[in-house]
């Protein structure tokens, strides 16, 4: 039932994605692209933090490791795109279990600074070995061509948005079931008292490698596509920022909600041009604008944190029930 | 459940609509115009670049851009070329690579620019040279010596400006063979095709006489690994294929373990009020010019110091007048040089100017070189920059360029020197548009 009614949702979404992707312009196809991928990104992330509660700043190197694979078997090695993509999923899920495996054995603000590290490390490979992973230049992924049959005026940006709206569903789909599924209620109980879960006969240390194993798939894929959408894997696409700024992306979207990932995929590809566009109309200089997307940032994490503490989906969802829209969501509905 | 699949459909569908919206809403802002061409209307022009004015490149490199668009507004201040105006919209890349993708596809699909202007870097440029020319937008003056823009079978739309590494590198090494024939090379340089550029037009000139040659990734400041390495090879000499901030680095290092030899830099690592900048503020004000006193280094264009030349002279009134702001260096001149470039080619290019029409102008030599020292190498097989170089060598502080220009072929063949006379602002008729 479960199976079948997130089936439906996906498919009802793709169709929505389609409509959408056909009349919007080239870059905004471009842009619903950036969305996709970081939707993949933080629903991973969202899973592994709001529903199991472990924190993780080394999501930006995950990605990174999704998309040096892709770049290295479609660029290097001529792989068609689907079997990359795949195989960027499993290599990410590999590494993450390990990190997963570490992660289990952490509390806190020592997970927080393991994965930090793992997150300022793990892109210095690419300068240590730049024969293999080509420096700072990164590995350049040819574009990938539309099928024929879309005819020769099919822009590429539209493909672009359909590959990542389509590796984003696929985490949707996989997400929203596992949510729902023993998995799911296990990840919370683990969340929310170890002790208990322990008592329960959980076995915690396997659940939270679980979680990271899921979660870091999921980064992978989006790693990936954002190789194939932006033709390029570079060590500058994987920078602490990106890793504290998928974090940010949670927490303002919701945590532990899959939409509240939307809502943080669109504000992180759009908080740099509303900052952009600022900057612009009240032509500040150059150093204060290179500067305002970052404390942009902060400023609506504090605001968010402070209007609504649950994100824009738990905002929303407040807002809903006031309206009387619809009922008060149970615990166990959206886990947060 | 069925209720509850509901509300969650409602609430998915909600986001996607807003999602949708917003797109939608921060759409089209770009100048279609009234013309066939994009970014040309009646009145104007829109070109675009991206370019590092934050990051570890942006000492020196950030004021390039800004100088391009006062010799621009200077420009239409006189008219504009053919009536219109050239507004230059350029983008901070941060030398990060992935930011230059995402500001091009931005400039081309948003801004709906006619032609990439003098994108800087090697690194960045090269990650969207494919992008650039299977869009067919003109990508024009890149303002990076990487001997890879000249391809024009692979590239046609890729013109390369100022003069190629591979060259320059050739022309410092028939110097130090012609000079300093019995002494010891070490060669520090960028680890990318700039600096593996300059390398391999070094090697072909100098061969065994390079006893040592190390590496640096830009980002990482610690060089001090290589330049010892270098000075204990026992070298005499030490060639920078390096950007300022890394002459500068390289320089403190050598001061601190004692390593004296004869500095030469590439042209692109050489401006002394770049690079005493830069020396002043890594070492908290106790360096200063004096650390690259006496380096040799060349030059496409004329030294900056030299006010009489007539260039210069306009250079430097234009500076003063829309971008004083700016130290008056040689970041400055090379913007306002490019700059130069481009609006050339626009006037060759005709009243009711297209992509392609530009394209020809430059395949068909129309372009003379202006500023530069050397004549353009553009060609329709061709799309190298300028042909050569010019010898120069630091003294108090300013760049003073000795000898005759030089020019070369990127490889093989002689270096010959060209003695044509550099041309006057006013024989160009570009300056004084309306003319």
């Amino acid at each position: 039932m479960t199976l079948a009614r997130n089936f439906a949702i996906t498919l009802a979404l793709a169709l929505a994605l389609l409509v959408i992707s056909l009349a919007l312009t080239p870059f905004n196809n471009l842009r619903l692209a950036s969305v996709a991928y970081y939707f993949t990104a933080l629903a991973g992330l969202t899973m592994l933090t709001g529903l199991n509660g472990q924190i993780s700043l080394g999501h930006g190197a995950l990605m990174a490791v999704g998309a040096y694979t892709v770049a290295i078997l479609v660029g290097r090695d001529g792989w068609a795109l689907v079997p990359a993509l795949v195989a960027a999923t499993v290599v990410t899920a590999v590494v993450g279990s390990l990190v997963g495996v570490v992660a289990a054995r952490l509390r806190g603000p020592y997970l927080a600074g393991a994965t930090l590290a793992f997150a300022v490390g793990l892109p210095g490979l690419a300068d240590r070995y730049p024969d293999a992973f080509g420096g700072q230049n990164g590995l350049i992924i040819p574009p990938p061509q539309p099928p024929s049959g879309l005819g020769s005026t099919f822009p590429l940006e539209r493909w672009e948005a359909w590959i990542a709206c389509a590796a984003a569903l696929l985490a949707f789909l996989a997400l929203s079931n596992l949510q729902r599924s023993r998995v799911g209620r296990v990840l919370r109980a683990v969340r929310d008292d170890e002790v208990a879960a322990q008592l329960s006969g959980l076995d915690v240390a396997r659940t939270q490698i679980t979680a990271f194993v899921v979660s870091a798939a999921c980064a992978g894929l989006a790693g990936g596509t954002l190789a194939v959408v932006t033709q390029l894997a570079a060590p500058g696409a994987f920078t602490l920022a990106l890793s504290l700024s998928l974090l940010t992306g949670i927490v303002l979207g919701g945590l532990g909600s899959l939409p509240g990932a939307l809502w943080g995929a669109i504000v992180l590809v759009m908080l740099p041009t509303w900052s952009d566009d600022i900057a612009n109309s009240f032509s500040l200089s150059n150093d204060v604008q290179s500067n305002l997307p970052l404390a942009l940032y902060g400023v609506v994490l504090m605001g968010v944190i402070v209007a609504a503490p649950e994100g824009i989906q738990g905002a929303l969802r407040r807002l809903g029930r006031r309206m009387g829209l619809r009922p008060a969501m149970s615990h166990e509905e959206e886990g947060s | 459940m069925t209720r509850s699949m509901r509300r969650r459909g409602l609430a998915l569908a909600g986001c996607l609509a807003v999602a949708a919206l917003l797109a939608a809403g921060c759409g089209n802002t770009g100048d279609d115009g009234g013309s066939s061409s994009p970014g040309v209307s009646d009145t104007t022009v829109t070109i675009g670049g991206h370019t590092p004015l934050t990051g570890p490149a942006a000492p020196g490199y950030s004021e390039i851009a800004p100088a391009a668009k006062a010799f621009f507004d200077y420009i239409n201040a006189q008219g504009g070329v053919n009536g219109r105006k050239i507004k230059y919209v350029y983008k901070d890349d941060g030398y990060n690579p992935t930011k230059t993708v995402s500001v091009v596809r931005e400039l081309v699909l948003q801004n709906k620019v006619f032609a990439i202007f003098n994108g800087l870097g090697t690194p960045t440029h090269t990650k969207v040279v494919d992008y650039l020319n299977t869009s067919k937008v003109p990508d024009l003056f890149v303002a990076s010596g990487c001997p890879c823009w000249d391809d024009a079978k692979s590239h046609p739309f890729t013109y390369g400006w100022q003069t190629s590494y591979k060259i320059e590198g050739r022309i410092l090494g028939d110097y130090i063979k012609k000079n300093f024939a019995d002494k010891k090379v070490g060669v520090f340089y960028q680890d990318d095709d700039f600096g593996q550029g300059g390398l391999d037009g070094l090697k072909e000139e100098l061969g065994d006489q390079i006893v040592a040659a190390k590496p640096y990734q830009p980002g990482n400041t610690d060089v001090a690994p290589q330049i010892t390495a270098i000075q204990k090879a026992k070298a005499d000499i030490l060639v920078d294929f390096t950007i300022p901030a890394y002459t500068a680095l390289g320089q403190l290092v050598s001061f601190k373990v004692g390593f004296k030899p004869q500095l030469f830099i590439s042209n692109v690592g050489a401006d002394p009020i770049t690079v005493g900048g830069l020396l002043k503020s890594f070492s908290k004000g106790k360096a200063d010019t004096a650390l690259i006193e006496g380096a040799y280094t060349d030059g496409y264009l004329p030294s900056v110091a030299d006010t009489s030349n007539p260039w210069i002279a306009l250079f430097k009134k234009i500076h003063d007048q829309y971008d004083a702001k700016a130290p008056f260096d040689g970041n400055v001149e090379y913007g306002m040089a490019a700059a130069y470039t481009f609006a050339a080619a626009l006037k060759a290019a005709g009243d009711d100017p297209t992509r392609q029409d530009v394209i020809d102008a430059l395949n068909d030599g129309k372009v003379a070189p202006g500023p530069g020292l050397v004549p353009y190498r553009y060609a329709e097989d061709d799309h190298g920059g300028f042909a050569g170089t010019q010898m120069g060598r630091i003294t108090n502080g300013k760049i003073k360029l000795f000898g005759t220009p030089l020019t070369a072929e990127p490889s093989g063949g002689p270096i010959s020197p060209y003695d044509k006379p550099q041309e006057t602002p006013e024989d160009t008729g570009v300056v004084n548009a309306q003319s």
